[in-house]
Order: C-alpha cells, then sequence, then structure tokens
C-alpha cells in the first residue's frame, strides 16, 4: 500500500478548546477518503491543518512525503483544494478563473488551454466559458470549483463539503467526478455531512466532538453496528460517544 | 412592531459581537478630535521674520520688539541690504522681510507716512496673507500708541465670542461635524453593502419585513453609536478645549441628532447604489471627504471663495450643521438664529431618506 | 525565474480584468478625483474678500460719515447696514448677517474737533480668530488713514494696511498654483490607499483568499501582485491631473517630470505598503476601511496642506517625520513649483523609499497564508 496521507496524534487546540484531538490515520493512493461529522466536529481544522493553512498544535503528519510542521508550501504544490466557501472569483468568468488557477500553479499557456477544453468537455461547460461565475449556477459552479483544483494534476485533493447545497442530480453527477479522479490514481479526501455520500467512499473516518470515533470501509462498519445505513452507523457512534 | 424590535435587537448584537470594529468606530473620532483639536489651527506662532533697517533708530527698534514680543514672531536675523532677501528666502530661513525706510522716527512723529515694506514669501499664498495681516494689525496698534497723547480716531476693538482669540473655536467645532458626517455615512453605507456582498440582503428583503422597517432597523443601531460618540467628543470640546455651551443644550443635542440622520441617510443611500463594500466605502469616504474637507467651512471661509464653489458648498451638509453648532455653542443662540440651516438640514434628511427607500423596493 | 514572473503576470492581470469589471468603482478611480481637482483647489483660500461689516453711526455728523465712507469705498468691506444703533449691529453679528461692526459713539465729531480724539468701538466675530485678526487689521489701518489725511479718500487699489505689502514668487498671492500639486498628490494616495486596504481583506472576506494559500505562490508574488495594478492606477490618475493642472490652471512642471515621476512611484510605494499593512491585518473590510480612513485623515490634515505646519505645536510638526504625505507634497511641490533638482529632494526621496521599505515588507510580513 502506497500511503500518501500519515498523522501521528495530531492535535490542534485553540486556546484552552481542542478542535482535533489525537487523530492517527493512513490514506493510500487512489482511495476515496470520507471524512464524516457533524457540523464542528473538527473536519474543516484538520483538514486545513493537512493543507498547511494551519499548524497543528502537536502530533505529526505527513502529506505527499512532505512534513505539515516544516514543509507546508512544499505540500501545497502536490494537493489540490476546494475550500467551503467559493473558491472561485464571482466577478471573473470561467474562462478566465481557470486560467487564474493554472496560471498560480505555473501551468503555460499552451497547458491551461488544453486542460481547459479538457475541462470543458468532461462537464460540458464550452458554451459558459465565457460566463460569469456569479451569473452560473451553483451545482456548475462546484463541478467547476473541484475541476479547477484538479488542473495542476495534484497526487490529493481535499474537498472540504463540496456538496453541500446542491440538489441530488447534481450531487450525483459530482460523485461521478470524484470516482473517475480516484481511478486515475489521485487521492480524494471528501468531508460531508451527509450520510448517504458516506457510502460512495472507499474508507470513512467518523469524527465525533473533534476526536476519531471509528474508521473504516462503509460495509465493515454498517456490518459491525448492525446497522442498514450510514446514517444509523453515525447516529450509534455518536451515542456512545457522548452518553 | 415586535418583528422590527427583534431586528433592532439583532444589528445591535452584531455590532457588539464585532467588539474590535466597534472599538474602532468609537475610539478613532475620539482621537481624531483630539489629534486635530490640538494641531489644526491658523494661529500665526513664532513666524520666522527677519529685519532690514536702513534707519536703525529707537522707534524701529521700539516697533522691533513690539513685534517679536507678540509672540507670533520669532527674529530670525538683521539683514544687510536688500540683496540679503532672496538667500534668506530660498533658505527657508524667514517667511517674511521687514523693511525699515530712512527717518523711520522722524517720518512717524511728523504724521508724513510710514516707512515700513512688508516682503513676504508668497510661494504659499494663503500664509504669506496670514502673516502679513497680523503684521499690518500690530503696526496699527503701535502707530496708535506710538503718540506721546491721544490724537485721531481711537478704535477699541471687541473680539466677540472669542476674546481669547484661540483656533479652537474655530476648528473643534468642525472638526466634530466632519467626523460624525464620515463616521455615520460609512458605517451605514458599509453594513448595508456588507449584507449584499455576503448575500443576507436578499434574505431580509424575502422576510415579511417591509423595507422601511429593514431601513430602521439598520439605521437606529447606528444612531445611537453615532450619537454616543456625538456626545462624548462633545464632552471632550467642553472640557479638554475649553468650548463654552452658551446656549440651549437639548437644542444642541437634537441638532446633533438631526445631523446624525442626514448623515446616515446619505451612507443608506449610497449603499442602495452601491454593490460591494469597496465601492460604498470609495464613495462615502472619497467622495465625501474632501469637499466636506473644503467645501464646509471648516478651515476656509465659504465667503472667500469663488461665487460657483459657494453655490456648491449650499449642497454639503457640514455647511450647515458647522453654522449651527458654533452659533449654538459659541454664539449662545437659540433657534431663532438657526431655523433656516435645521429648516435645510431637516429638509435634506427626508429628500435622502425618501430616495433611499424608494430605490430599496425597487432593488427588492 | 520565470515561473516566479508568470505568477506574478497572472495575479496583475487577474486584478485589471476584476476592477474593469467593476462598472461603479471605474468612475471613482477615475473621474471623481480630477472632478475634485478641477474645483476644489479655488475653495482653499484664506484671502478676505468682503469683511461684512455694519456701521452703528450714532453722530450722524460730516465726519462718521466720511469714516462710514471710506469702510464703504474699501474693497474688502462691504456694508451690509448702516444703523443708528448698537443692538442692531450686535444682532446682525449672531444672526451671521455681518462679521463685524463699527460704533461710532455720540459726540464723535464734536470730540474729534474739541479734543483731537475720539473713541469709535470695532466689534469682531472672532469665532474664526485669524480671520478676525486680518479683518481688524485691515480696519485698524483704514482708521489709521483717516486720522492722517481725513478728506482724502481711501485707495480704490485697495492697500489693506499701514505698511507696503509686496509678495515675492507669487506677486498676485495666486492660491491655487500652491494648492493644486498638494491636492494632486492627496488624491492619487487617497485612491491607491483605499484600493490596496480593502484588496487582500476582501478575499479574506469572500473566501477565496483561502484558496489562494493553499496554492504554492509566495508571499512576495502575492503581494507584489496586489500593489501593482493601483500603483499603475494611481499613476495614471497622478499623469491626469499633471496634464490638467498644466491645461486648466497654468502650472507648468517647472522641474524635471522624470524627478516628478520617481518621488511619485516611491511615495506610492510607500502609500500602498501601508495600505496592504491594513488589509493584511484587519479581518474585515470595514476594520480596514476605518484604519485606512484614520491614516488619511490624521497624515493629510497635519501634513500643513491645509493650515501651515508653523501653527502646529511642536509634537505635531515632530510627527510630520514619519508623514509620508508630508515628504511627497512637500518634494512634488518644490519640483513643480521651483524646479528644484533632485539634490534639493534627496531628502524627502530617501525618506519616501525608506518607508515604502519598511510598509512592504510589514506588509509581506504580517500576511499569513498559515494561520
Amino acid at each position: 500500500m502506497n500511503t500518501v496521507i500519515h498523522t501521528h496524534h495530531l492535535t490542534k487546540c485553540f486556546g484552552t478548546f481542542t478542535a482535533v484531538e489525537d487523530l492517527s490515520f493512513k490514506v493510500a493512493r487512489g482511495e476515496i477518503f470520507g471524512f464524516l461529522g457533524a457540523n464542528g466536529a473538527g473536519k474543516t481544522t484538520a483538514i486545513r491543518m493537512l493543507c498547511g493553512l494551519l499548524k497543528p498544535t502537536s502530533g505529526a503528519a505527513s502529506v505527499a512525503g512532505f512534513n505539515v510542521f516544516t514543509q507546508s508550501e512544499q505540500i501545497k504544490r502536490h494537493i489540490g483544494y476546494m475550500c467551503q466557501r467559493f473558491s472561485l472569483y464571482e466577478d471573473l468568468t470561467v474562462a478566465e478563473n481557470i486560467a487564474f488557477y493554472g496560471g498560480i500553479y505555473g501551468l503555460s499557456r499552451k497547458e491551461i488551454r488544453l486542460r481547459s477544453e479538457q475541462l470543458y468537455a468532461r462537464i460540458d461547460l464550452a458554451h459558459a466559458r465565457h460566463t460569469l461565475i456569479r451569473d452560473l449556477p451553483l451545482g456548475w459552479r462546484q463541478k467547476l470549483a473541484f475541476l479547477s483544483s484538479l488542473l495542476h494534476r495534484p497526487e490529493i485533493v481535499f474537498l472540504d463539503e463540496p456538496t453541500s447545497g446542491v440538489d441530488p442530480i447534481t450531487r450525483r453527477q459530482f460523485w461521478n467526478l470524484i470516482y473517475e479522479t480516484a481511478e486515475e490514481g489521485i487521492t480524494v479526501f471528501v468531508t460531508t455531512h451527509y450520510m448517504d455520500e458516506a457510502e460512495y467512499c472507499h474508507r470513512v473516518l467518523v469524527m465525533v466532538a473533534g476526536r476519531m470515533a471509528a474508521l473504516d470501509s462503509p460495509e465493515a462498519l454498517k456490518r459491525q453496528y448492525g446497522a442498514t445505513g450510514m446514517n444509523e452507523v453515525f447516529l450509534a457512534l455518536v451515542r456512545s460517544e457522548q452518553p | 412592531m415586535k418583528k422590527l424590535f427583534g431586528f433592532i435587537q439583532k444589528e445591535f448584537r452584531h455590532i457588539f459581537r464585532d467588539y474590535r470594529t466597534l472599538l474602532i468606530i468609537t475610539g478613532m473620532p475620539v482621537a481624531q478630535v483630539l489629534i486635530f483639536g490640538f494641531a489644526i489651527s491658523t494661529d500665526v506662532r513664532q513666524a520666522p521674520v527677519a529685519v532690514l533697517d536702513y534707519s536703525r533708530d529707537v522707534e524701529t527698534a521700539r516697533l522691533a520688539d513690539k513685534i517679536f514680543a507678540s509672540g507670533y514672531f520669532r527674529f530670525a536675523g538683521a539683514l544687510t541690504g536688500a540683496g540679503a532677501i532672496e538667500p534668506a528666502f530660498r533658505q527657508g530661513k524667514a517667511r517674511m522681510v521687514i523693511v525699515f525706510g530712512n527717518d523711520f522716527a522722524q517720518q512717524i512723529q511728523s504724521g508724513q507716512g510710514f516707512p515700513v515694506q512688508l516682503v513676504a514669501d508668497a510661494s504659499d499664498a494663503n500664509i504669506a496673507r496670514l502673516l502679513t495681516g497680523y503684521m499690518q494689525s500690530i503696526m496699527a496698534d503701535y502707530l496708535q500708541t506710538s503718540r506721546s497723547f491721544p490724537q485721531g480716531v481711537i478704535p477699541e476693538t471687541k473680539m466677540l465670542y472669542n476674546p481669547g482669540m484661540r483656533s479652537v473655536y474655530m476648528f473643534v467645532p468642525g472638526i466634530i461635524c466632519l467626523l460624525l458626517m464620515l463616521l455615520s455615512c460609512i458605517m451605514t453605507s458599509v453594513s448595508i453593502a456588507r449584507e449584499k456582498e455576503l448575500g443576507t440582503m436578499e434574505v431580509l428583503l424575502a422576510s415579511s419585513l417591509r423595507p422601511v422597517q429593514i431601513i430602521f432597523g439598520k439605521v437606529i443601531p447606528y444612531v445611537a453609536i453615532a450619537f454616543t460618540v456625538g456626545l462624548v467628543v462633545l464632552a471632550m470640546g467642553y472640557t479638554v478645549f475649553r468650548l463654552p455651551v452658551a446656549g440651549n443644550l437639548c437644542l444642541l443635542l437634537g441638532e446633533c441628532l438631526l445631523y446624525i440622520l442626514l448623515s446616515l441617510s446619505i451612507g443608506l443611500l449610497i449603499s442602495t447604489v452601491t454593490r460591494t463594500q469597496q465601492t460604498a466605502l470609495m464613495v462615502s469616504m472619497f467622495v465625501m471627504f474632501l469637499p466636506a474637507i473644503l467645501l464646509s467651512g471648516f478651515i476656509y471661509p465659504i465667503a472667500n471663495m469663488p461665487a460657483p464653489l459657494q453655490w456648491l458648498s449650499a449642497v454639503m451638509p457640514p455647511r450647515w450643521f458647522i453654522v449651527i453648532i458654533k452659533n449654538i455653542m459659541l454664539k449662545g443662540a437659540g433657534l431663532a438664529h438657526v431655523w433656516k440651516e435645521t429648516l435645510i438640514l431637516a429638509g435634506m434628511t427626508a429628500f435622502f431618506l425618501t430616495m433611499s427607500i424608494r430605490k430599496l423596493m425597487v432593488n427588492g | 525565474m520565470k515561473y516566479a514572473l508568470r505568477v506574478l503576470f497572472i495575479l496583475i492581470q487577474k486584478e485589471f480584468k476584476q476592477i474593469f469589471r467593476n462598472r461603479s468603482l471605474l468612475p471613482v478611480i477615475f473621474v471623481v478625483p480630477m472632478l475634485q481637482l478641477l474645483i476644489l483647489p479655488l475653495a482653499a483660500t484664506f484671502e478676505m474678500k468682503e469683511i461684512r461689516m455694519h456701521v452703528a453711526d450714532l453722530d450722524c455728523s460730516p465726519q462718521s460719515r466720511a469714516l462710514t465712507e471710506r469702510f464703504a469705498g474699501s474693497p474688502f468691506f462691504r456694508l451690509v447696514n448702516v444703523s443708528q444703533s448698537y443692538a442692531a449691529a450686535g444682532e446682525d453679528i449672531t444672526g451671521n448677517r455681518a462679521d463685524m461692526s463699527l460704533e461710532i459713539p455720540p459726540h464723535f465729531e464734536r470730540d474729534l474737533s474739541r479734543e483731537g480724539a475720539a473713541k469709535v468701538h470695532l466689534t469682531v466675530n472672532a469665532i474664526n480668530s485669524s480671520a478676525a485678526a486680518l479683518a481688524n487689521a485691515y480696519s485698524l489701518s483704514i482708521i489709521g488713514g483717516f486720522h492722517a489725511q481725513p478728506s482724502v479718500p481711501a485707495s480704490p487699489a485697495g492697500v489693506a494696511g499701514l505698511a507696503e505689502e509686496q509678495f515675492w514668487y507669487n506677486p498676485r498671492l495666486d492660491y491655487p498654483t500652491y494648492m493644486v500639486p498638494g491636492i494632486l498628490v492627496m488624491l492619487v494616495a487617497i485612491i491607491g490607499l483605499f484600493l490596496s486596504s480593502i484588496n487582500m481583506v476582501r478575499e479574506k472576506e469572500i473566501g477565496t483568499m483561502e484558496q489562494i494559500n493553499v496554492t504554492p505562490i509566495r508571499k512576495y508574488q502575492l503581494i507584489t501582485g496586489k500593489f501593482f495594478p493601483f500603483w499603475v492606477f494611481a499613476l495614471i490618475d497622478a499623469t491626469i491631473g499633471l496634464l490638467l493642472a498644466r491645461l486648466v490652471y497654468g502650472i507648468p512642471v517647472a522641474g524635471s517630470i522624470a524627478l516628478i515621476y520617481l518621488l511619485l512611484v516611491t511615495f506610492l510605494l510607500a502609500i500602498l505598503g501601508v495600505g496592504l499593512f491594513f488589509s493584511a491585518i484587519s479581518r474585515t473590510q470595514q476594520q480596514a476601511m476605518f484604519m485606512a480612513w484614520f491614516f488619511v485623515m490624521v497624515f493629510v490634515l497635519l501634513s500643513g496642506l491645509f493650515t501651515p505646519v508653523e501653527s502646529m505645536p511642536g509634537w505635531a510638526r515632530g510627527f510630520n517625520t514619519i508623514n509620508p504625505f508630508a515628504y511627497g507634497i512637500k518634494a512634488v511641490r518644490m519640483v513643480m513649483l521651483k524646479g528644484s533638482s533632485f539634490a534639493d529632494v534627496q531628502r524627502e526621496f530617501y525618506a519616501l523609499l525608506a518607508y515604502a521599505a519598511i510598509t512592504l515588507s510589514l506588509a509581506v510580513n504580517r500576511y499569513k497564508k498559515t494561520a
């Protein structure tokens, strides 16, 4: 197994509040790794530490072979990230956003042209290339933001609640994109609070109140808790963690 | 009504939660009044003046003594000839040179003339004007007292409202006006633009609150904050700068409230026509800042301006409020003397409020 | 190296696109400052055009009328009212219809002829103390002249005082010439400062900053990408302003144009550094804006642009050693009006350069890619 993310007792405190405590796990190349938890369970804090946006308080972690404490800038070269809020510029067009993000990762003009054509073809967006993001429906924006974060061919892509507020059909399409991406050998690290989406992941890590409550494949978890869906698994875990 | 109350409460909570911004909003005007109250002044103080004396008699010495004892001017050296004037100006050693002609004492005694020439470095016309004006008044005063017995017309001057001739009487009320307006205007315009930018304005407009209620809910907390700031700076004017409050305090506060409302309604209008905080700020600060300083009579008296600028100044709210606040605080005037200005401010408020409510309804 | 330059280019291109797409911002950047430059310098004068005078003549004699006539004939005074009541005069001053009053008591003529001396009273609204001092000086000189030659009317040329006045370098006391370069420098600085102080924090608030932070972009690249467009805009504004100064106010650049630009470029770097620093340390646009506003108010008003630095207390003058506006305005004025050479303004230039270096490195330093 080729490990791309490795954390060891990773902890983050804000003052006296411990947002993430003692997090240890490994993620393999090409895996779709789900990060589950209620709002405020520490998902975003964890993901921001792994992306080099937040310095951990203690523990150790490496992403794409780089140390999150000392090599956060090298990590940034090898990962893609789609944050919870809009990561695209609303006052720029689709093409301009792609050119911008491709450009700051150092892609040449030619590469940008090539990859944006591929991107348009993949989600059928060629007709809207000169549309302002502001005028694009939310679903399209999210798909575009995801593919923009892949422009520079990262090893790992982190998606923070990519489908919140999106309709079920678009969510389905979004997950198809995730599968395609994983098949290309790119690791997908995705947080969500939609439990049905957890079923699509290869493995899920459930966080409750900043701590790791479970880590396994959805099938194994359902078996272990005798549940029919991930929703029940999650409720069982929350109940056992917070008596 | 109950809904409106809840909305206002929410707005207050928003403002108080962000204590950093609140601190900036309230602390800055206070600091500014302090800084400017002490620093902004057109008093002539220790201006460097050189003397070129062709008479060298008792009278020129007496006049020079009087000039340099006044505190307005500082002796910057005696020049030996007209050729020394240029270098003195160029090196910045003197702002002005007094040239005493020949036989000064004799000409004064005989009443033949006044052989004095004031040569000023007029690259800054305003300062040159101030300096020569002060100098002329010292000289006129000298001439009155130089005669051994009283003779001719003896003027006695009374400096009304400001016997100590303190610049703060002119500038502190002006600063208060300026700050209150910019503060109120910026606070409102930015707060609504922010809701627009973050997308929460649509939620508000879609709620069952009417546009008028939304506007009131947005404005009332800022009225409270701006009025508090107004009270603090007025109190500072009274205690720190020893400005009198000769008139009715209630009238003064009422006018303050009106002025704050007016400024807020301008901010409101700005926010309804701009899409981003950035633009709202640029408009409310940039478009208002300079005209408010220059066309309000805060530093430069309006009566001195070219006529078209005097008309233009009529649309500047601080122009009217400065008159009101000076009249009430310093002259002790009542409503009878400021009703015109008050009416203008009230009219402007009504105009801007109606405009912005209309705008909001169309957009909503 | 090539990569670094390309990233910079991409960043700058993006900022330009965003600004040009913002239809309501463009006029604010380009039209408003130029309108202000056209109009406002004309307002900045202490010239006493007309002092509104109320004469309360309780003597009503030929002598008292002669004195009144002298005031009426002076170009500095306008008689708004001639009455026989002190109270009416007071009322006019309180009601802001007159700036001062001359009160001629009864028996003025009789005292003057019998005793050779007679009193008159001047009452001046002294709220604006410097204007009041001027008004008083002018009145005293008119009264002094009346004493010397009562029969000769005051000279229509309008000699203001006893002593003859000469104004060097600027004999017609033309004030816009002095104000225009100062206001121009201030306007371009305000544009640069406001735009730059909001810009980064705006991206923070919207959320795109987080996306940028997760890219391998370097801090200095981001800061450069952020200030460059505003630098260009401010310089374009400065260029238009210099042309307006030339065409409308007839103020040519006496010194070297290249030197003016060198000064402006350095000055703007310092100002933009301040703006980006504010942007880096604030959490919301509102905070950044208020800091920028405070900065502009304090530094502009203390720079001596509107009120003389000589009139300020020592601490305020000392404060100007850290005031970029004071350096910028002074240096640009010197080169524009006096034709000063680089040697004359090098102190200001190096001060601004140091300022720029400090503020820009502070901005780079305070901007955190990692929380």
